[in-house]
Formats: structure tokens, C-alpha cells, sequence
């Protein structure tokens, strides 16, 4: 009797001041906060710093950054070579992630493992190693230029780095969601007379959609906001070979501030872009994999 | 269209999947694939659908009415085939589940759209899922979902239907219902038929014809009752329910089982070779122990009168379980408890002695 007693008694108290795992209140809030002060601090601020910056002359001056040729120069070699790096690695990705999960091969693993390699690798040594293959120093530099063809301190270059150093990005996302999805359905297809291409565009690619546009957003941000591996085959030719992010150290190393910072508020603005994308994308992925368990099934039974 | 195949083997590595093994579908029957596990059933269907290929030998060939199929791609071979765990394709909704092998047809073979809005609708209905064609595969039950595999490959006409465990994902309820319906929609459509099954009941039930497989080879084809009451060997027969087995020894032209012998008609020709009685538990009688029929001495370990039959299990004086079902009536008549001492004879069983094989009754 006194035992059932005291649990009644004790219970209004424990919900006053545990937490759904059973922690003190102090506990939660202690550790909330300690998280948002730091996000704040490393974070929030630098972003804000980003955008006050570049606004401290004025709107007026913060556009007249845009108008200047190099600036231009730059962002329009950022948007080619994400626009060749990007589809390369979707066409890449997608081989390799079809190859992974649908076939057995040897030497399998040691695929997967070379798609981490630019994961694992510093962008600076991925530069050097294109440096040192193409440059006129390197393995093939001598009769690259005896041909007349330029790729370290190029364009090539700089889209051959790029395409490197994004390439686990699409691949990552695909391997996972291919191999969960098994091969059934495109079997299926092809028993019903489906040919090979019918059964990749009508089958494979509507049940990885989703996953490879976050692979493609993913891809596109660090394409775009690739600074290691560009500089080093890059050279810094101004208005030449300089993509934004080189372009936004030029001007902050010229003590051009408020041009640098105007320059690198176009990065963030992509980066909040991608991460709003990345967002609403990862949202329907869910939706898409946890769909059979929020609808109910109707059973029929003898029919 | 009738299926022959002819010496077809299947070899993973060092495993044998399929040794040597020829089979006979003749036209509009509905034929099962029986067998445990790793037997290699669903490797031959697979083989006959074109999604596997086999060890390339002069003599292996998969015929469809006579004519060589073996170099044609799957989708040439016109199979309907349904798969274990359906492959529906997740993002399409019932209705173009089941167009879809009319829709990627090339331009000339293709039926015009309103054909193709006339076929599905039949097949739908076929089916009983017309209300619900808009759904997706998620949205459907486990049955609605092999429904929808089922009529996904007759849309294309099969010339033969192929079913990888057609019912193997789904409750024993919806299970029974379905087969039954299966049968009947063969009935009417009499599309020769071969479905893969490991459970001897649904076999029984469903098929015209069963194909009893072990370890890669075909063990016996028969209709449901010739495996089932004139098993070719015990492997068949100890697949095809349960059954009681007895190890013994032949001596002096009978097969001796402890105080159970049994003397086949004609005798037995070599002494020492070892013999297996296999007794089905509804063919055991139990008798008062005192009786003198030959038989084996037992005692009564539990009995189970919940369910359409009585189960007895007994353990004899030499420690072998046995197992007896009898009617409910029958148990009214002469009632059994635990810890009574009885003798247990049988009314039928089968003889394997070696290759040697003979009924006794």
C-alpha cells in the first residue's frame, strides 16, 4: 500500500525535471546551448562577417565588385567547369554505383575503395599528382607540349582536378540505394521485353532519382567551391584561370576587401542555396524510402 | 506451348546447381518444382526464363514447342515470369505496372494506346484489382502485390508462365486463398504453367504434375497421387510429409526393424544390405500391448487432440520417437494418455532397401 502510494507521489515531480531519456532539464538545456553557441560562433557569425563586409561601401559598391572583368572572368570559369564536372561525375557515378550493385566482379571492393581515394586524399596532393603527370616537368608534359597541348596552369586542368576531387560525391550516394534495391525490377523489365536502355531510363534511374540529384547537388557546391587542388594546376592567371574561390584570395591578398568579400558572399549565397536544395531533396528521399509504412496496406483475404 | 529441357547442368564454382537434368512441360499443364532448398529448382526456372545461363554442352537444349530457345535473349522468349518477392516497380502505379511490357514494345509491335487501356482493364479485372489501379506497389497488401506480379506477366501474352515461390512471402491465410485462385485462373487461361514451391502441401494442391528435385537432380515426376502414395524413393517420399523412419537390416530375405519385420512379397535378395521403413503417421494403429500383431513396443510421451487431428507421439522401448495421427473419432473410441504402455503397428508402409524399392501392405 505505502509503495504504490509513493511512486504516485513521486511521479508528477519526475516529469517536472527529467527529459523524455530520463535527464535533468539542466542537462538539456546546458547542452543545447552549448551546441548553438558554438555553431554560432564558428558558423553564424563568419557568414554574417561574409555579408557585412562585403556591404561595408555601400550596395552600390558591393555590385560595382560584379562588374569588374576579372570577377566576371571568374565566376563565368567557376560555372564551365562545374557545368563539365558535374555531368562527367553523374555519367562516372552512375557507371561505377550500376557496376557495384549490380554485378559481381573481381576487384569489386577495390573499386569502392578507389572512389573514397579523393575522400581520403588532401585536394593539394590531387593538384600536385595532375602537376606532376601533365606539367612540363612531369611523365607526359614533354609531349603534351610538343603537341601544342596546355592542361596544367589551363582550363583542363583545372576541370581535370575538379572532375577528381568531386568524384566520390554522385558514386557515394547511388551505391547504397542500388545495392538495397537489388537487381528484381530490372530483370523483370527485361523478361517483359524491356532492352537495356529502356530498362535503365524507365526503371534504374526513376527509383535512384532523388538520391542522384542530392549527389548532384552535393557535387555541384564542392565543384564550385573548390579552392586546394584548382590552386596548385591552376597558376592564378588573372582572368585566365582563376575560379572564385582563387579569385577571392587574389583580391583579400591585394587588400581589396570589400571586392573579396563580395566575391566570396556569391559562394555563401550558393552554399545557403545548396543547403536549402539539399534540404527540401533530402526530405523527398525520405518520403520516397518510408513510404510503404505510413500507408496502411488492405488485406484481402480468399479471394 | 509445351517446355522440354534436354541435359541442362548449372555449375557455381565448385557447386553443383543442376546435374544433368531434363524435364517435360507438355502444353497447358500446371506443373510445380518441389524441392528443399538449394535443390536447384529456382536455378532451372531461371535457366528456362533465359535469366541464367548453363554450362554450355553439345547436348543441353531448353525447347519451347519444339523449337531451341537456349540463344535467345529473355525478352525474345515471351515467358511471363513472377518473381519471389514480385520486383514490382516501386514507382508505378498499378496500372502501369501491368502495361508496361505492351508500352516498351518497338513502334510496329506496340498496340495503340487505347488497346493497350483495354488489355489492362481485362487483366485488372482478371485480377479482381480494378478499383485499385491507381495505387502504387506500396500501397498494396502482400497478395494484391502477386496479383499484380501475375497479371504484369500475362499482359504480354506468355507463351509459357514461370512462378519463382509464387506464395512464399505471404501469410498461410492469404497463402491458401490465393492458390486456390491460381488453379482456378489456370483453368481458365491453360497457359502452360511451371511454379517453384518448397512446401509439398501447395504442390499437392495446385499442380497437375509435381517434379520432386533434391541436390540438383530430379528425384520423380508424377501427378500429385503417384508421388505421394507410390514414392520413387525415400527422399520423395520423407519430402512429401511427414513420415516415421525406421533404419534396420535384411536378414534372411525379410527386412528386420527391432520386433517389426517385414516380408515382402518375393523376398529380399541380399542379406546385411540396410534397410529404411518409412510409415506415414496416419498409417500407424495403435493397439492395447498385450495384442499379438506385429508391431513395436511403445509408451505414450503426449498427446495433442487441439486441430483435425489427433497427434500422438510415442517414444518405443529402443528410444525412437514415432509420431501417429488418427481421426478424432477413432481417438474417442480407444482414448491414449501419457505414460500408457501400447504396441504400435502399421497398416501401410514403404520398403527402401538400397535401390531396391517395394511397396508392403
Amino acid at each position: 500500500m505505502s509503495g504504490s502510494g509513493n511512486r504516485r507521489l513521486a511521479r508528477p515531480r519526475s516529469a517536472a525535471t527529467l527529459g523524455a531519456a530520463g535527464d535533468p532539464l539542466w542537462v538539456k538545456w546546458v547542452i543545447c546551448l552549448a551546441s548553438l553557441a558554438f555553431l554560432g560562433v564558428f558558423l553564424l557569425v563568419p557568414l554574417v562577417a561574409v555579408f557585412t563586409e562585403a556591404l561595408r561601401k555601400g550596395v552600390g559598391v558591393y555590385f560595382e565588385s560584379f562588374r569588374d572583368r576579372d570577377a566576371l572572368a571568374a565566376i563565368r570559369l567557376t560555372l564551365l567547369v562545374a557545368g563539365i564536372a558535374v555531368p562527367l561525375n553523374v555519367v562516372f557515378g552512375l557507371a561505377a554505383s550500376w557496376a557495384i550493385a549490380k554485378f559481381e566482379f573481381r576487384g569489386k571492393s577495390l573499386l569502392i575503395t578507389l572512389i573514397d581515394l579523393p575522400f581520403a586524399v588532401s585536394p593539394v596532393i590531387s593538384g600536385l599528382i595532375y602537376v606532376l603527370l601533365f606539367g612540363l616537368q612531369g611523365w607526359l608534359g614533354p609531349w603534351l607540349a610538343a603537341h601544342g597541348v596546355q592542361i596544367i596552369f589551363a582550363v583542363p586542368g583545372i576541370v581535370l582536378a575538379t572532375v577528381f576531387v568531386t568524384f566520390p560525391f554522385v558514386a557515394r550516394e547511388l551505391i547504397p540505394l542500388m545495392q538495397e534495391q537489388g537487381t528484381e525490377e530490372e530483370e523483370a523489365a527485361l523478361v517483359l521485353g524491356a532492352g537495356g536502355w529502356q530498362t535503365f531510363r524507365r526503371v534504374t534511374l526513376p527509383n535512384v532519382k532523388w538520391a542522384l540529384l542530392y549527389g548532384v547537388i552535393l557535387c555541384n557546391a564542392r565543384a564550385m567551391g573548390e579552392f586546394g587542388a584548382v590552386s596548385v594546376v591552376s597558376g592564378h592567371l588573372r582572368g585566365r584561370t582563376n575560379t572564385m574561390p582563387l579569385h577571392v584570395e587574389i583580391l583579400y591578398n591585394e587588400y581589396n576587401f570589400v571586392a573579396a568579400f563580395a566575391v566570396a558572399s556569391l559562394l555563401a549565397v550558393l552554399a545557403l542555396v545548396t543547403l536549402v536544395w539539399k534540404t527540401l531533396v533530402e526530405w523527398q528521399t525520405q518520403r520516397q524510402r518510408q513510404e510503404p509504412a505510413f500507408v496502411p496496406a488492405i488485406e484481402e483475404h480468399g479471394s | 506451348m509445351s517446355i522440354e529441357v534436354r541435359s541442362v547442368s548449372k555449375t557455381f564454382g565448385d557447386f553443383v546447381a543442376l546435374d544433368n537434368v531434363s524435364l517435360d512441360v507438355p502444353d497447358g499443364e500446371l506443373v510445380a518444382l518441389l524441392g528443399p532448398s538449394g535443390s536447384g529448382k529456382t536455378t532451372l526456372l531461371r535457366i528456362i526464363a533465359g535469366l541464367e545461363a548453363f554450362d554450355l554442352a553439345d547436348q543441353s537444349h531448353i525447347l519451347f514447342d519444339g523449337c531451341d530457345v537456349a540463344r535467345q535473349a529473355v525478352g525474345r522468349r515471351r515467358v511471363g515470369f513472377v518473381f519471389q518477392h514480385y520486383a514490382l516497380f516501386r514507382h508505378m502505379t498499378v496500372y502501369e505496372n501491368v502495361a508496361f511490357g505492351l508500352r516498351v514494345r518497338p513502334r510496329k509491335a506496340r498496340p495503340a494506346k487505347a488497346e493497350i487501356r483495354r488489355r489492362v482493364r481485362e487483366l485488372l479485372q482478371l485480377i479482381q484489382l480494378e478499383s485499385l489501379e491507381n495505387r502504387y506497389p506500396s500501397q498494396l497488401s502482400g497478395g494484391q502485390r502477386q496479383r499484380v506480379a501475375l497479371a504484369r506477366a500475362l499482359a504480354i501474352q506468355p507463351k509459357v508462365l514461370l512462378l519463382d515461390e509464387p506464395f512464399g512471402a505471404l501469410d498461410a491465410k492469404v497463402r491458401q486463398g490465393l492458390r486456390r485462385w491460381l488453379r482456378r485462373l489456370h483453368d481458365e487461361i491453360h497457359v502452360t504453367s511451371l511454379f517453384v514451391t518448397h512446401d509439398q502441401e501447395e504442390a499437392l494442391e495446385v499442380a497437375d504434375r509435381i517434379v520432386v528435385m533434391n541436390e540438383g537432380r530430379i528425384e520423380q515426376v508424377g501427378t500429385p497421387d503417384e508421388v505421394f502414395h507410390q514414392p520413387a524413393n525415400a527422399f520423395v517420399m520423407d519430402f512429401l510429409g511427414n513420415v516415421n523412419l525406421f533404419h534396420g537390416r535384411v536378414e534372411s530375405g525379410r527386412a528386420v526393424f527391432g520386433s517389426l519385420v517385414i516380408d515382402p512379397p518375393g523376398g529380399l535378395q541380399i542379406d546385411g544390405d540396410t534397410a529404411r521403413l518409412l510409415i506415414r503417421p496416419h498409417d500407424l494403429e495403435i493397439h492395447p500391448e498385450g495384442e499379438s500383431l506385429p508391431g513395436l513396443r511403445a509408451r505414450v510421451t503426449r498427446v495433442q487432440s487441439a486441430g483435425p487431428v489427433v497427434k500422438i507421439e510415442l517414444v518405443t522401448d529402443a528410444g525412437q520417437p514415432i509420431y501417429v495421427e488418427m481421426a478424432h473419432e477413432r481417438f474417442r473410441e480407444a482414448p491414449r494418455a501419457a505414460g500408457e504402455r501400447v504396441l504400435v503397428a502399421p497398416r501401410d508402409s514403404r520398403l527402401f532397401v538400397e535401390d531396391y524399392t517395394n511397396g508392403s501392405a
